[in-house]
């Protein structure tokens, strides 16, 4: 029978453009020493750890091995996951399935990126298949405006309906001290800004940050000891199918629906809406918080725009999305899902200060990445029965 | 021509990932590397935890996991542990055309291993053991390469 | 811990260069294997591990190449960067969670499509170590180095194993550099970084992997023959070369200590009947040995010249030709346990170590075996 899974702490590390402060190895140590702190635990607590990154960012092969000054992995177990924009959240998963299997009590799962020490784009270039893809479809933004222009066509969402989502996140963010981003700006302010990939403007995309997180997890008679606050791991589900960008269905995210009714019938959720009380969502452009709100049934196709017009999303509305101002305000790739996850469970945990939804009993996060897949994890203050 | 399997002629596409790379060092590499341009001085740090003297300096201990701020120069001398003499030559990484060695080396003041590279007149000679002194760049950049290399003494 | 088998596997014959197949050609192959192997369809299969290395593949996600040919499309999925020890480790966890019932573990790689010096150079820190140009040869020169001094072991004594696995390589039709050499041929190969020459080396190699791993009710409905996972360990070291003793591999000792205890093996020299060791360079086969617990500190050498480790020996190890006759870099520890597997499934034809009951795999990440993953399997 699947054991009870319980975060008990989390750590990030201040995120901006550049760190130039600190290599890759002492910025993971920020973020390991700050979860740690926050579950007060030291790292003769911890039984083993998880690290993901994307190896082309920084130009790190085996990035396990090359980190354990900083992550604290000395005579520890410890291996290395890597899928991408999912990268987060895949480090979150394999946290949780590390504990789950009974093989370890307390695990350490860590994020990071220091996008500065790359050229991001020419790296995320190389993603794509390099006989049929690369040479005419690559980076981040392109296949972002085509899933964009696709819904467009479909809906008739607007570019004012996006700007709205990246006002949000952008407002958000003023409440969170660690995000990257802090822009208080108007939706004026995005459709006057730059046009990068029609329907994207500069202000309806994400940054790329430097940065680390990382969540600690504990089995359940270890996570009761330690805090009297344990963030629950509900269920998880993630999709990471298609090959080619030509396999993607534009403007159906199928990946984060199919993933998103996994972890509902899991949980016994039949209104997402109604019954979960907040989303972390990988958001890497504000088109994404219209059409993928919809792909994970918080209402019906084509509603998303207005969902998020009557404020339902905003941190006074009904379900909350990215309280911290999400991926537009802060993105550190192999920590970006991570971030989600630990966010969510820091606002269970009531946490979260200037950005605390009231009494979040239970909360969604999603990880974006690859060739359009979604990782869907949901985190529940009451123990799962 | 090559065929594949079904007959047909196998096509090969050639690329290259071409991604630039600026690794920001963190504050304690670069006052190492200060030091080592500027003065050609090699500092360590010192755990308090362990009391061992680690160089290249860290800013935290990788052993003990305690943040280090002790600083301690160690001498540009010190003894060969371990050593292998290169014969094969790949241009574009290595440092110097071979045959050259390289060796992990105690400095003398340290409690960790300095990997570093060896020329000398005669480096079949060369064996644990063998004492070593830095030769540094008279143009030094802050870099690894600021120490040409070490030879024996 | 609950019960988990291997239930199935696939390789592919590695080999220099396989010019014909893609990364997703090699991967359908192996998981097409590994499925007819357990007479499953993929539809049986719960979930996916996959394992690859962006660097190698010249591609960032590189997983996103073998979707489609492992068939986890609609599946939960994941990717593990290291050997495939950890990857087959993984996917071991993620049935032992209960939320799966199988996981197929795939791992591909084609060392003949980059450059190996580039992309073991880029395992060494930017910060301090990697302008001096270091590459998996020159670094493991230095341990091997540390080693034969620390030990006294002979260039000779390494040589017998190259010799030997070369040898065992053909009964393997898998295997890629297949070969009688003496000792004098091993001693007379191309100096690369002293002590190590051409011969002690293993190849550059292409191919895939798979094998499908099982909880105890569908293992014992899928196969007659599953092969238990008794134990497994994993465990690893300081990176800079520098802060390590490298003729002391702790992690392995740590990792086997742990395998061990989980197997119940308490002499395993005694107990293992056969190991497939990730004997990247020939010294690496005896100090390999020494961590596993499998002789005295510095004895290895001594029982390799006294045929031990031969087939026919006490303690075969490598019967497959080890990593020293193919390596499939992050493949190659996949392979181990496939081997491992199919000796205690009777199925490894002329290789096959006679009566084998108990058997370690053996797999290693970063540089000079920093990182260390035991299995040990039995039937």
């Amino acid at each position: 029978m699947a054991k009870r899974v319980a975060i008990v702490g989390f750590g990030q590390t201040h995120h901006t453009t550049t760190r130039r402060d600190v290599n890759g190895v002492e910025l993971i140590n920020q973020a390991v020493t700050r979860a740690l702190d926050d579950a007060h635990l030291t790292i003769n607590d911890i039984d083993a750890i998880v690290i993901g990154n994307m190896d082309h960012f920084e130009g790190i092969n085996y990035v396990d091995t090359w980190s354990i000054d900083g992550s604290g992995g000395y005579m520890k177990p410890i291996f290395k996951v890597c899928t991408g924009g999912t990268t987060g959240s895949t480090v979150a998963m394999a946290g949780f399935y590390h504990v789950a299997s009974g093989m370890w009590n307390t695990v350490l799962a860590i994020g990071w990126e220091k996008n500065s020490e790359s050229d991001t784009t020419g790296a995320i270039i190389t993603a794509f298949e390099p006989v049929w893809d690369r040479p005419t479809f690559a980076g981040a933004v392109g296949g972002l405006a085509q899933d964009a222009m696709a819904y467009m066509h479909e809906t008739g969402a607007t570019l004012e309906d996006s700007a709205r989502v990246a006002v949000r996140d952008r407002q958000h963010a003023l409440n969170n001290p660690y995000a990257h981003l802090k822009l208080n700006i108007s939706i004026d302010d995005v459709m006057n800004s730059p046009m990068i990939s029609y329907p994207i403007r500069f202000l309806d995309m994400c940054p790329r940050t430097d940065g680390a997180a990382a969540v600690i997890y504990a089995s359940e008679d270890k996570a009761e000891k330690i805090t009297e606050t344990p963030t629950w791991f509900i269920a998880t589900s993630n999709r990471h199918d298609y090959t080619m960008a030509g396999d993607i269905p534009f403007g159906w995210l199928t990946s984060l629906r199919d993933a998103s009714r996994e972890v509902y019938k899991k949980a016994g959720i039949k209104e997402p809406l109604k019954e979960i009380d907040m989303g972390e969502l990988y958001l890497p452009s504000s088109w994404a918080g219209l059409m993928w709100i919809e792909m994970l049934g918080l209402c019906k196709r084509g509603e998303g725009p207005k969902l998020v017009a009557d404020g339902v999303t905003d941190m006074t509305g009904e379900f909350p999305i990215n309280p911290s101002g999400g991926v537009l305000s802060c993105n550190p790739i192999g920590a970006t899902g991570l971030l989600r996850v630990g966010e969510a469970a820091h606002q269970i945990m009531g946490k979260c200060d200037k950005r605390q939804v009231p009494d979040v009993k239970l909360a969604l996060t999603t990880g974006f990445g690859g060739c359009f897949w979604s990782d869907v994890i949901l985190l529940g203050k009451k123990k799962p029965s | 021509m090559a065929k594949a399997k079904g007959g047909v002629e196998e096509m090969v596409l050639k690329g290259k990932i071409k991604v630039p790379y600026t690794w920001y060092v963190g504050e304690c590499a670069s006052r190492f590397y200060v030091e080592l341009r500027d003065n050609k001085r090699i500092f360590g740090t010192k755990c308090a935890k362990c009391n061992k003297v680690i160089v290249p300096p860290r800013s935290s201990c990788g052993k003990c996991f305690v943040p280090i701020t002790e600083w301690v120069e160690v001498k540009d001398t010190g003894v060969v542990q371990t050593y292998t003499v290169v014969h094969y030559a790949v241009p574009g990484i290595q440092p110097l055309k071979p045959p050259y060695a390289y060796g992990i080396i105690k400095l003398d003041g340290a409690d960790t291993g300095f990997v570093h590279v060896i020329v000398g007149a005669d480096l079949t000679a060369l064996k644990a053991g063998t004492r070593v002194k830095a030769v540094f760049k008279e143009e030094r950049q802050g870099n690894m390469l600021d120490i040409q290399y070490f030879t024996p003494v | 811990m609950e019960r988990i088998a291997i239930v199935g596997v696939g390789q592919t014959k590695h080999e220099r260069r396989k010019r014909a197949d893609s990364f997703a050609d090699m991967v359908y192959e192996v998981t097409t294997k590994a499925l007819a192997d357990a007479s499953m369809t993929i539809k049986d299969v719960d979930n996916v591990i996959t394992v690859s290395n962006d660097f190698w593949d010249g591609r960032t996600i590189s997983s996103m190449a073998v979707t489609d040919a492992c068939g986890s499309n609609g599946k939960n999925v994941s990717t593990v960067e290291g050997d495939g020890t950890f990857g087959a480790l993984y996917g071991m966890m993620r049935i032992l969670s209960g939320y799966y019932g199988t996981t197929l573990v795939v791992s591909h790689l084609k060392g003949s499509e980059s450059s190996m010096p580039h992309i073991t150079n880029a395992m060494f820190d930017p910060v301090y170590e990697r302008m001096l140009g270091l590459d998996s040869i020159s670094s493991s020169a230095l341990q091997a180095r540390a080693y034969m001094d620390r030990y006294g072991i002979t260039e000779e004594q390494c040589a017998r194993v190259s010799v030997k696995n070369h040898k065992n390589a053909k009964n393997n039709p898998n295997a890629q550099v297949a070969m009688d050499i003496t000792i004098d041929d091993v001693m007379k190969s191309r100096m690369l970084a002293d002590p190590i020459k051409l011969y002690d080396c293993s190849p550059i190699s292409d191919g895939a992997c798979a094998i499908i791993l099982a909880n105890e009710k569908r293992a014992q409905k899928i196969t007659k023959k599953p092969v238990w996972v008794r134990g497994v360990g994993y465990c690893a070291e300081a990176y800079h070369l520098g802060d390590r003793d490298l003729a002391d591999p702790i992690a392995l000792k740590a990792a086997a200590k742990k395998a061990y205890s989980m197997a119940g093996i308490t002499n395993p020299r005694a107990e293992i009947d056969v190991a497939e060791i990730y004997d990247a360079f020939s010294y690496m086969e005896l100090l390999w040995m020494e961590g596993l617990g499998l002789c005295e500190p510095g004895r290895a050498g001594r029982l390799v010249e006294q045929g031990v480790t031969e087939m026919g020996g006490e303690l075969p190890i490598n019967p497959s030709g080890g990593v020293l006759s193919a390596h499939t870099v992050l493949v190659a520890g996949l392979v181990r346990i496939v081997e491992a597997a199919l000796q205690l499934r009777g199925d490894s034809g002329k290789r096959q170590v006679a009566g084998a009951k108990t058997a370690l795999a053996h797999g290693i990440n970063g540089p000079c075996g920093q990182s260390h993953c035991v299995w040990i399997l039995g039937n």
